[in-house]
């Protein structure tokens, strides 16, 4: 039963990824990707991206849902800190967030 | 690598950047995405082939994910929302919205890999290549095929994404491995590794004027609309938050043009 709907959410997904890729082909040289209807579109992703992202770290599924809150606000905040004190690093900034999780569900228990 | 077409006085003006075929720009293409643009999208796929495993989806499905639905946040947010219990119907609608800027994407570099075809319309070649059109192939042929030869940036572009693209199949596999390999604290630090990339990622763009409302406005109402509604609150997210954010950037964009910026 799991098995199934999962394809079929894969599918469904593909299916409408690469609908927009087409529609892109389609509309090149026909559309201005600067008008005001592409700039909702830009927003509309951001705003939902940005709040999958929050999403996943405040309230995640499987695993990293069973972790303590703090744990993965603080690796999120250390993420961030390394990566403003090296230099805007987003590779150190991942680097750190993540072994600082590792870290305290080792020493802690998650 | 960098000679000039001596048929083509004008290459010699405009385009500095000539591989002296179109298989050769096929190379110089896959050469460039060996390296930097490889391993840290490879990384980001290792996060994502264990994000899978621990939602509960199968080998095969991860690997499936990454060959047909290729753009990681439209793939993350599927996984996310079935893992959630979501229905297809928000699945669909949510990587709808979440991958809606590759059509964009695909109208802006399309017309400059195309340049110097005599025929008007897009053929079978374009409608496939568009499958390799996501956010890092784009942002440099965006950068560097501007600079070349007409004839040989296609090829340029086909070279690089098709190596990030086996590279980001082989690394959903290894982090789907890996989750059965590691202890599972390590799991749980490979499994972070996308949430803070995108964090960071987006921390770049909340100085981008355009950007900034919608990211913002999306981080508060995402956690916030999970706790009113799980199966609905991302979709609200994104449309309800990136309309406000819209319309409040386009109140800004008014508001600088009526001084006189």
């Amino acid at each position: 039963m799991t098995t199934i709907s999962a394809w079929w959410f894969l599918l469904v997904g593909g299916l409408v990824t690469y609908g927009w890729r087409a529609a892109g082909v389609a509309l090149s040289g026909r559309i201005d990707p600067n008008s005001a209807l592409m700039r909702w579109v830009a927003c509309v992703a951001y705003a939902l991206l940005a709040g999958l992202i929050a999403r996943l770290i405040v309230a995640p599924q499987g695993a990293l849902g069973e972790t303590a809150l703090w744990m993965r606000l603080s690796s999120a905040g250390v993420a961030l800190i390394v990566y403003f004190i090296f230099r805007r690093s987003i590779v150190l900034g991942v680097t750190a967030g993540a072994l600082w999780l590792i870290a305290v569900t080792t020493l802690v228990g998650a | 690598m960098e000679t000039r077409s001596p048929h083509d006085p004008q290459a010699a003006a405009t385009w500095t950047h000539d591989f002296g075929s179109p298989s050769g720009a096929g190379r110089a293409g896959a050469w460039a995405a060996v390296g930097a643009p490889a391993l840290v999208l490879g990384a980001s796929y290792v996060g994502f082939g264990a994000f899978v495993h621990q939602s509960g989806l199968t080998f095969f499905q991860a690997v499936a994910s990454t060959t047909t639905g290729w753009a990681l946040p439209g793939q993350i947010a599927l996984i996310e929302i079935f893992a959630a219990g979501g229905s297809l119907l928000a699945a669909a609608i949510a990587v709808g919205l979440a991958n809606a800027r590759l059509m964009p994407m695909v109208v802006t570099l399309l017309p400059i890999l195309r340049e110097g075809e005599t025929a008007p319309n897009p053929r079978l070649v374009h409608y496939l290549s568009a499958h390799f059109i996501a956010l890092t192939g784009w942002a440099i042929s965006m950068q560097r095929c501007p600079d070349m030869t007409p004839g040989q940036r296609l090829p340029y572009f086909l070279g690089f994404t098709l190596v990030i693209w086996c590279a980001t199949l082989f690394c959903t596999a290894l982090g789907f491995f890996l989750v059965g390999v590691l202890p599972p604290t390590v799991t749980l630090g490979l499994v972070i590794l996308n949430p803070l990339y995108f964090m960071l990622l987006f921390t770049i763009d909340i100085v981008r004027r355009d950007r900034r409302w919608a990211l913002l406005i999306g981080v508060v109402l995402g956690p916030l609309l999970h706790m009113i509604t799980p199966e609905w609150g991302l979709l609200i997210t994104g449309l309800g938050g990136g309309t406000l954010a819209f319309l409040i950037t386009q109140y800004d964009r008014r508001r600088q043009l009526g001084r006189g910026k």
